[in-house]
């Protein structure tokens, strides 16, 4: 039996699919203090003056806290590997909030009812201040979101809270200018991305309590158990081996989780009162204080010689961080890294940005991390160069699309194209879209017309010599194996994925390994599930330790058979000898060996860690349409395939591609984190900030066409964010091909089409 | 206030509080599959059957349950165990999150549309939010379990 | 969050008459609105022990119990057939069918809110409110009734010969809606209402009668009155801009909205 690339069921289904308690709030002790956050009224403002006397008189209440309270050493709630890339610039509480939503004080009690109760009878006097909004102006704006002298950025990235930078860089290569000005077709354009919220079923929540031996449980829904030990150590300012974070099943992250949003408030409090504790957020707080996708504003230029071969990219980066800078420097990279790349005959590009603070909710990680912005921008620019030319903008494409063995252009994690289908994507998906024998426009005669679109993505697997993956295997006397894991299944099935690998490399059932997540104290570290990292880098660790452990279970066999090592074979269920196949153990008896007068340790733990970023590829299309006068989008078909290597579990990556594809239609169509001039976010629910329904998706058909990655576990590459990127370029330009309008600021909405058609008709 | 209530089966009385929702109420009751995802009644999670019909626990007050029959999933396991194996076999149960919510709802849809075809079932269950899957899945599973129950009443 | 101090399931209307003139009292309709608000409530009324949940037909009319749910709207084959299916539509994009499930429409009707679906979908009928003090009144009348003490009872349509069409555009098709509009012949009666402007639903007064006859006309007369009328109506309903729509595209949807429900109407489409 053979578990990779076969559409495994997922070890946890039936817990899942039978209700049972095993998400954080399920499980968090039944006497846990209820702990809230009193927030912030204004964007940009001073604590004069709290008072919580009355508050603490309310009956239940167990505890208030203000500034002067928390420990006064700046940290980050960025869940990164060392060195943090972000900046250290929160406090727990500080006397300065910084936007509508910043928390002001911690309140922990009996009951919701008298917590509740308290905050409001928190008085605060706030000495309010202008608050900076405008991404255009906030960068060297005399009004400074973080002035403190004490903010710091760990590693020189450019930023400078004296000028609202939180990073700034350039990169070129080659003379853009002048390739440019040789070329014979160029486009410049702007292109504008809005906030979007992760928007997990399961909102951030975070159980605490004391064990024992005095130290802190942090029970907590995260992607980054061992990154929120050490935010959590520093931003009590206490030794991180004082915490032990334990992961239960989380319902769904997207990145969200990569940052620590809840954890520190019922840790502070746990910590201060020796009582459980629990804060379970509002899906109202979820969306206006947490972080979600950094707005950006991206100025493509490119240009193309007559044959359609594009010379040259010029992509500059306007990205929002808002009031703090979690992820910042780094997200604004791959606007760049992951778009530019795409064209591989690019003799000169330029690459800069500038990631600026301003007085709203902070950003944060969310699935495609920069990418799926700068892939929209350039996109959409080479979609618009490819009508001025007169091209099909999949022919410009083809002409230009990373090969293998081919260069990745501005992109630096690994030397060339080392595994790639791009080509193969792009052919399926026009077989699948039947797109060479169709028009890209097609007036249906009732008033609506349709349109097709098409665009490329890539993405990376790992952050390049910095994500360190971790795999802990044993044999246990009944021959059963446990797979100790520190990466953070959020549903995507990572277990699973892991137990397949597993199973393979021990020629053992699936249902023989016990796989084991994610307990600081227990699991092998590992930097977490973000970064489109675990497939490739975990899977590899557990490819090291399974062959490293058949050595230990081939030693220990032949030593019950009074052997040698090189003397026996094993073959998932006996090692025996090579001359002598009656000779043998099973792995039952081996097991049992193990644990009388036995010297040779059937454990294995392993790291892996690698020094390139394989990219993922793929191609998306759709088909759209739209009522010509009321703007109406209709998204009727969408084509996606995809080369993340050899999919380790093909309905599971079926699943990430068209769960991610729409939350990309989502994105390109209606998303769009909005607020008042005074800071105040309006989309604040569900109800208000509309998420994709089943109704609003048309088919989703996916294939994949997969390459084989030599350094990924059995040729595996990544696919989590990847599958995101391609929906906002690819609906914009069917509505264009549809409508002959063009929407470079997302979302697309009816109004934006409607109203252009009438704009256009009126040129006429 | 006191009241009596059937709760997936069992006849119960209880004292509650005249301001407590149903969701509330139904997990201090042990039943943990009932999930809140929201605050305004849009994501479905917190789906139930109240006389047969699928409500949401987090519009409901407690009180108003008063002389009724309310199933919750702890209260179907074997129809989600059936159900569910279609949908974990499409790898569409996901992050799990929203499942409960789902699959009380699809058996609800089930007891109340005879054959539904595509359209009737994104209809019925577009109040069931999803962030995982994609909902293709989904649809694909329950296209397939009926399927199987069509040819399990034939056999 | 909502607090809520005491319950009462009345016996009668009468008395849920009486407890409602406390200022702090409420009536309970399905609870989906009412729940997300942030006030202290002293009692809670509910009235669903009096059995107002259900539709009755009668030669004239039918009953509409304010307790009846929007899904059983949704689903009366009678109320369906006689609206040519626009009760469905006017519903069917209302979040999901749990939802469906809980609200009532006497919620919906008393709240007059401007996003009303269906408050846009009774206003397109002869259709009148029951009020356990006021007595019966029509519901274009009542919807510009300032909110009192009253309860809302029934919701009464009367069974006059209709033609109608339902039309709503949205930004999601589980959203709010950016405008809906309902237009319909009442036996002789154009009536044509726009609603989620966002204010709330407004019958569109035809001064100068541009649909007068509307019926009796060649389908070129009336595809010439229709195009006339929904410029019209795009030029006198008031209309403004929110987070779905800015008031220029709201106007827009008027015309267009209004021109395809009277399209459809008139007989000359069978949909949109």
């Amino acid at each position: 039996m053979k578990y990779v690339n076969q559409p495994v069921q997922k070890t946890d289904a039936m817990a899942l699919v039978t209700g049972k308690p095993v998400y954080t709030d399920d499980l968090a002790p039944k006497d846990s203090l209820i702990v809230k956050v009193l927030r912030s009224p204004h964007a940009n403002a001073w604590v004069d003056t709290i008072k919580t006397d009355t508050a603490k008189k309310v009956p239940g209440i167990v505890c208030v806290f203000t500034y002067e309270d928390v420990p006064q050493k700046r940290f980050t709630l960025a869940g990164q590997t060392a060195p943090e890339m972000s900046p250290d610039d929160r406090l727990i509480l500080d006397r300065h909030v910084r936007f509508v939503g910043d928390a002001v004080a911690i309140v922990a009690g009996e009951t919701e009812a008298a917590v509740d109760l308290a905050l409001k009878r928190i008085k605060v006097k706030y000495q309010v201040e202008t608050p900076v909004f405008d991404i255009h102006t906030a960068k060297d704006n005399p009004i400074l979101v973080h002035p403190e002298e004490d903010w710091k950025l760990k590693i020189p990235l450019g930023g400078d809270n004296k000028r609202n930078l939180c990073a700034t860089a350039r990169e070129e290569h080659g003379d853009v200018d002048k390739v440019l000005s040789e070329c014979a077709y160029t486009v410049e354009h702007t292109y504008h991305t809005r906030a979007n919220q992760q928007a997990m079923m399961e909102t951030f929540r975070t159980a605490c309590y004391m064990d024992h031996f005095g130290r802190l449980i942090v029970l907590s829904s995260t992607q980054i158990p061992f990154h929120i030990r050490r935010i959590v150590g520093r931003a009590l300012d206490i030794p991180a081996s004082k915490v032990r974070v334990i992961k239960p099943r989380i319902g769904g992250g997207f990145g969200a989780k990569q940052t620590s949003v809840s954890e520190i408030y019922p840790a502070f409090v746990t910590w201060k009162t020796g009582r459980p504790s629990k804060m379970i957020y509002s899906r109202y707080e979820s969306m206006i204080c947490s972080t979600p996708r950094h707005e950006m504003e991206i100025t493509v230029r490119a240009g193309a010689d007559e044959h359609g071969i594009i010379r040259a990219l010029d992509v500059y980066t306007l990205s929002n961080t808002g009031a703090y800078g979690e992820h910042s420097s780094t997200t604004v990279g791959l606007s760049g890294h992951k778009s530019i790349g795409l064209y591989r005959h690019t003799e000169a590009y330029r690459f800069c940005f500038d990631v600026v603070y301003t007085n709203v909710q902070a950003a944060g990680a969310y699935r495609g991390y920069g990418a799926t912005q700068g892939i929209f921008a350039v996109e959409s620019a080479v979609n618009e160069l490819a009508h001025k030319m007169g091209m099909d903008p999949a022919r410009m494409k083809e002409l230009n699309m990373p090969v293998e063995g081919g260069p990745l252009p501005g992109y630096p994690d690994v030397p060339y194209a080392q595994s790639c289908a791009m080509d193969r994507c792009m052919a399926r998906a026009k077989e699948m879209m039947n797109w060479d024998s169709r028009s890209l426009s097609q007036d249906m005669g009732n008033g609506k017309v349709r349109g097709l679109g098409v665009a490329m993505a890539m993405q990376g697997s790992s952050i390049a010599g910095v994500d360190v993956g971790g795999a802990d295997i044993k044999l246990n006397e009944d021959g059963s194996y446990t797979l100790a894991l520190g990466c953070t299944d959020m549903g995507t099935g990572c277990d699973t994925v892991m137990a397949q690998i597993a199973a393979d490399c021990l020629e053992t059932p699936m249902e023989n390994i016990v796989v084991f997540s994610v307990d600081t104290d227990i699991s092998p570290y590992d930097s977490g599930s973000y970064a489109s990292a675990t497939t490739y880098t975990t899977g590899m660790a557990v490819v090291k330790a399974c062959q490293e452990l058949r050595k230990k279970i081939c030693e220990l066999g032949a030593e019950m058979l009074q052997t040698e090592q090189e003397n026996v074979d094993f073959d998932g269920s006996y090692v025996f000898c090579a001359e002598d196949e009656n000779k043998k153990v099973s792995l039952e008896e081996i097991g049992l060996k193990s644990t009388f007068f036995n010297n040779i340790e059937l454990q294995v733990v392993k790291q892996h860690s690698s020094p390139l970023s394989p990219p993922p590829f793929m191609v998306g299309m759709v088909e759209v349409e739209v009522d010509k006068e009321t703007g109406n989008i209709d998204v009727l078909d969408y084509v996606a395939v995809v080369d993340c290597g050899t999919p380790i579990n093909p309905n599971l990556a079926r699943v990430q591609t068209e769960g991610g594809i729409v939350q990309g239609i989502g994105m390109a169509l209606f998303e769009d984190v909005q607020y008042t001039d005074k800071g105040k976010i309006r989309n604040n629910s569900f109800m208000q900030y509309k998420i994709p329904s089943r109704m609003d998706i048309g088919k989703i058909r996916v294939d994949f066409e997969s390459s084989y990655e030599e350094s990924g576990p059995f040729g595996a590459k990544s696919i989590g964010e990847l599958v995101i990127d391609t929906p906002c370029p690819a609906l914009a330009e069917a509505i264009y091909n549809a409508t002959g309008v063009r929407v470079r600021e997302l979302p697309i909405t009816p109004e934006k089409i409607a109203m252009g058609i009438l704009e256009k008709e009126m040129e006429k | 206030m006191n009241i009596k209530f059937w709760l997936n089966g069992i006849q119960r009385q209880e004292e509650v509080d005249p301001g407590m929702l149903l969701i509330d109420f139904l997990r201090e009751k042990g039943c943990y599959s009932v999930k809140r995802g929201c605050e305004t009644a849009n994501c479905g999670l917190c789906t139930v059957l109240m006389d047969e019909k699928p409500i949401l626990s987090c519009s409901m007050l407690a009180v108003r349950i008063d002389g009724k029959k309310i199933v919750t999933l702890e209260g179907l396991q074997k129809e989600a165990e059936e159900f569910g194996t279609f949908l974990a076999n499409e790898g569409a149960e996901q992050c799990g999150f929203c499942n409960p919510g789902f699959i009380m709802n699809v058996i609800a849809m089930l007891r109340e549309l005879e054959e539904p075809d595509e359209e009737q079932i994104k209809e019925y269950l577009a109040g069931n939010l999803c962030r995982c899957s994609g909902f293709v899945s989904q649809t694909a599973s329950i296209l397939k379990y009926l399927n199987y129950k069509k040819t399990q009443e034939e056999a | 969050m909502l607090k809520i101090k005491s319950y009462v399931k009345v016996n009668s209307i009468e008395e849920a008459y009486e407890l409602n003139q406390k200022k702090t009292a409420i009536v309970l309709g399905g609870m989906v609105w009412l729940k997300m608000g942030n006030r202290n409530i002293s009692t809670t009324i509910d009235l669903s022990g009096l059995g107002l949940a259900g539709i009755q037909e009668t030669d004239e009319e039918f009953v509409i119990g304010c307790m009846t749910t929007l899904r059983e709207l949704e689903t009366d084959k009678r109320l369906n057939e006689y609206t040519q299916g626009a009760v469905r539509e006017s519903v069917r994009h209302i979040v999901g069918v749990q939802f469906r499930n809980c609200a009532t429409v006497g919620g919906s009707i008393w709240g007059r809110y401007g996003f009303s679906d269906v408050l846009t979908m009774f206003l397109g009928m002869d259709t009148w409110v029951e009020l356990h003090n006021a007595g019966k009144i029509p519901l274009t009348e009542f919807v510009d009734r300032k909110k009192d003490n009253d309860i809302l009872v029934n919701i009464i349509v009367k069974k006059q010969p209709l033609r109608v069409c339902y039309m709503s555009q949205r930004n999601t098709k589980t959203d709010f809606p950016v405008l809906t509009c309902c237009v319909s012949l009442i036996g002789n009666e154009a009536r044509t209402v726009i609603g989620a402007r966002p204010a709330r639903a407004m019958v569109v007064e035809d001064q100068e009668d541009i649909l007068g006859n509307f019926d009796q006309k060649s389908e070129e007369a009336k595809k010439e009155v229709i195009q006339k009328f929904a410029d019209y109506a795009a030029e006198h309903v008031p209309t403004s801009g929110n987070m779905r729509g800015s008031k220029e595209y709201r106007t827009l949807l008027v015309k267009v909205l209004t021109r395809r429900a009277w399209e459809v109407v008139g007989g000359m489409k069978d949909e949109y």
